[in-house]
């Protein structure tokens, strides 16, 4: 079909749902809207339209990124911009429904903002409120605003244009307006993303492939879900530009199976895409090829890594093969093979389809366009942002994040999930770009930005990454397999207070070893949240070795729990909750733990009535300091 | 042969990259990959059961015990570490009596591990069935997991 037709058509359906005479309720039903129970509203909505009498549309769009608004529900309504409500609940939904449709009125309250000219109503644009402000949205611009799952809805927001425009240009010249782009990969090291496709595209070989890396396998991550949740078009479109210039006419999109709803949308949208000749033979009319299937990936953090997923899709244990040769010159089925993750391929496709400079008048000298980041942890506004590169740790963690949450102090910002490090809270100046997080001794990583406070323990935190290292690594090589087997032993002797002040020299020189001796990223980068941690956080890790104390009261065996005589009333309350019967005492007179016997589960501590907090956590063991 | 697994089988063409997908779909068929299902499988791809075994322990999808009617997936992604997951983990194993890994002898629950399902902004959060629930406490693991609580 002419893609100008489909864009006249498009455009037509988009702006009669901007401006046509049928309101539209907008919900927020991407994974965490679910969750916070969207599903609820949609159908409530969708009872009192059909109760009353007038005409209405409900649509199901992707996350805007503000998850702690969750449940979100948008309005058009003639005459009227987008008004965007947040923390709606289900008893909301008739009163918005009374209102808009029958009254004709605006409901006042829970607006987040509004999307489009705004004279008649004193609310402040969407994008200009304190969380969205310093967020510049190239990526997640359709998230959210967008029905993931109607074409038109992508193609009348500049969807595909940025394919027509590349099949017009030679691969060269496509790979050309990467290079001027600047944008390097954003699922981790940064390579400039160019190079990696000239590399490809210079190979002399018939088959070539390229592979969407969609198995966002680091915990506390996930942008790439939001993303083809919300705007699965854009991947499929920066896939086709991908190919159209590395030379490949198949393509792989390697998700993880824990993403249902992603797998569901993409599914559509590539067959939606293959309705209308935007995939398949003959691409537009313009001679180029190429298709696109979407494997399941079975829960291995280490096929993040490019030639164990292509392990994967051969149907093999995901296990890393030795580079060189890297897959751009021999990878899947040993053909020339391009990995790139979503948001590279999305950004490839928003290149295209804007000017040239246009990418590239965001962020740093070194590090162009934008990054989006999963911000979670600590932190009251929690959500997926866009910001320019060499945006600092500051501004996300307190303009956009709007600070701790519970008023607690900072003590660390986690990125670049098990393979990254912990930038501590005297550091939040830096800027978020690939040079100083590295310099920092960290990584930019796919995401993934960890807000952790000071009741967070951060020999635990290590602990915990380790733990993960060592439970992902595939065994191949013997000092990842077993080197950080030995690196858990070690936290687990301190965080039980039997480390020895040699362990911390231990811990570092295996980390060394684990790194040079390992085949792949996993490997080589596993070590490091323990040694940013030893880095920055060493007296944490000396209080529990040489005091026997967690100053975070975390670690169990480094803490204890207290009645306090002036508040225990004798309820009995947390008598009756203590599994092992440590608790003493008679009702309506002051109760005891005994320390021998307690577990430190902190059953007593959930179950003592707020209005009396009679029992009190502290750093250190009792028997110790008697 | 099983129904289910021919079913299964007919939507493939018995390639070897077709591993996964099949250990999948069986997967999703039978609940959990059986000793006899993987024997199928390997025949049907025309590889050694070494190799179905191999690839299935591999990947932390594949379970070879059956699932409880409701199964809880517990997240264990860095946001729902450092807001408590380990305490929530400990409250639902209390009140089920099974660990993580295991399923109750009566089929009624069965418990995991998985790495982030995603919903990071919620945590701490697990998965039951197709559900989440989202920012947890103790308090709440007692609604849902007591005697008298709506996953019992």
């Amino acid at each position: 079909m002419d893609i100008n037709k489909l864009i006249k058509e498009a455009s037509a359906e988009w702006t009669d749902l901007l401006n046509g005479p049928v309101p539209a309720f907008l919900v927020g039903n991407a994974t965490c809207g679910r969750s916070a129970g969207a599903g609820n509203i949609i159908e409530k909505l969708k009872s009192e339209i059909s109760a009353g009498s007038h005409e209405c549309r409900v649509l199901e769009v992707g996350c805007i990124g503000m998850c702690f608004m969750e449940p979100i529900v948008s309005v058009y309504r003639p005459g009227y911009p987008l008004i965007v409500y947040g923390n709606v609940e289900e008893k909301d939904v008739a009163k918005m429904t009374e209102a808009f449709l029958e009254k004709g009125e605006i409901i006042n309250y829970n607006i987040i903002g509004v999307v489009g000219p705004n004279e008649q109503l004193d609310k402040p644009d969407l994008f200009n409120i304190p969380v969205m402000e310093p967020q510049k949205r190239l990526v997640l611009n359709n998230c959210g605003l967008i029905d993931p799952t109607n074409l038109n809805h992508y193609i009348a927001n500049k969807g595909y244009i940025g394919l027509q425009k590349a099949l017009q240009l030679s691969s060269q010249d496509v790979i050309e307006r990467l290079k001027e782009s600047g944008l390097r990969g954003r699922g981790g090291a940064g390579f400039p993303t160019w190079r990696k496709w000239q590399f490809c595209k210079d190979q002399d070989n018939d088959t070539k492939y390229l592979i969407c890396n969609a198995d966002e396998g680091d915990p506390g991550a996930f942008m790439n879900r939001s993303l083809l949740e919300g705007d699965p078009h854009s991947l499929i479109e920066g896939m086709v530009i991908a190919g159209h210039a590395i030379g490949a006419s198949s393509g792989y999109i390697y998700c993880r199976a824990e993403y249902p709803l992603a797998l569901e949308r993409l599914r559509l949208a590539i067959l939606q895409a293959e309705q209308k000749n935007l995939l398949g033979n003959d691409i537009m009319g313009m001679g180029i090829n190429f298709k696109l299937k979407v494997k399941e990936g079975a829960g291995a953090f280490v096929c993040g890594e490019e030639t164990a997923l292509i392990a994967s899709i051969e149907g093999e244990r995901g296990m890393p093969r030795p580079r060189p040769p890297f897959p751009a010159i021999s990878g899947l089925w040993e053909n020339p093979t391009i990995i790139n993750n979503v948001e590279t391929l999305v950004s490839a496709a928003r290149i295209l389809q804007n000017e040239p400079g246009w990418f590239s008048k965001y962020g740093t000298k070194e590090s162009k366009g934008t990054k989006t980041f999963a911000l979670v942890g600590k932190i009251k506004n929690t959500g997926l942002i866009e910001v320019p590169m060499g945006t600092t740790l500051r501004e996300i963690i307190y303009d956009i994040g709007g600070g701790v949450d519970n008023g607690k102090k900072l003590k660390a910002v986690q990125t670049g999930g098990p393979s990254g490090g912990c930038v501590p809270a005297s550091m939040i100046d830096i800027p978020v770009d690939y040079e100083s997080l590295a310099e920092a001794g960290t990584i930019m990583g796919s995401g993934g930005l960890v807000v952790m406070d000071e009741d967070n323990c951060m020999v635990d935190v290590a602990k915990f990454f380790i733990d993960f290292a060592h439970k992902e690594s595939c065994g191949e090589c013997a000092p990842c397999r077993l080197g950080t087997k030995q690196m858990l032993a070690i936290l687990e002797d301190i965080v039980a207070g039997k480390g020895t002040m040699e362990d911390l020299d231990l811990l570092e020189d295996l980390g060394k070893g684990i790194m040079k001796g390992s085949l792949c990223g996993l490997g080589q980068t596993a070590p490091n949240p323990v040694l940013t941690t030893l880095r920055y956080f060493k007296d944490e890790y000396i209080e529990h070795i040489q005091n026997k104390r967690c100053p975070a009261k975390v670690c169990r065996d480094l803490k204890y729990y207290e009645i306090l005589k002036d508040k225990c009333t004798g309820c009995h309350i947390c008598f009756k909750a203590c599994s092992v019967a440590a608790i003493s005492g008679n009702p309506k007179e002051l109760h005891k733990i005994d320390q021998d016997l307690c577990i430190k589960c902190g059953m007593c501590l959930d179950k003592c009535p707020t209005k009396f907090n009679a029992i009190e956590v502290y750093p250190g063991n009792k028997v110790m300091e008697d | 042969m099983n129904n289910n697994l021919v079913d299964v089988f007919s939507s493939f063409d018995g390639k070897e990259e077709e591993l996964i997908p099949i250990l999948q779909k069986v997967q999703n068929a039978l609940g959990f990959l059986s000793d006899d299902s993987m024997e199928e499988i390997a025949r049907f791809a025309r590889v050694p059961m070494s190799k179905v075994f191999g690839v299935a322990t591999f990947y932390a999808q594949f379970r070879f015990t059956p699932k409880g009617e409701k199964h809880i997936m517990l997240c264990r992604g860095t946001a729902c570490h450092v807001k408590g997951a380990p305490r929530i983990q400990e409250e639902i194993e209390n009140h089920l009596g099974i660990k993580e890994g295991e399923t109750s002898k009566d089929l009624k629950h069965s418990m995991e591990n998985v790495a982030c399902i995603g919903a990071c902004s919620l945590a701490p959060c697990i998965l039951v069935n197709e559900t989440v629930e989202a920012n947890l406490t103790p308090q709440k693991v007692e609604k849902l997991f007591s005697s008298k609580g709506k996953n019992k």
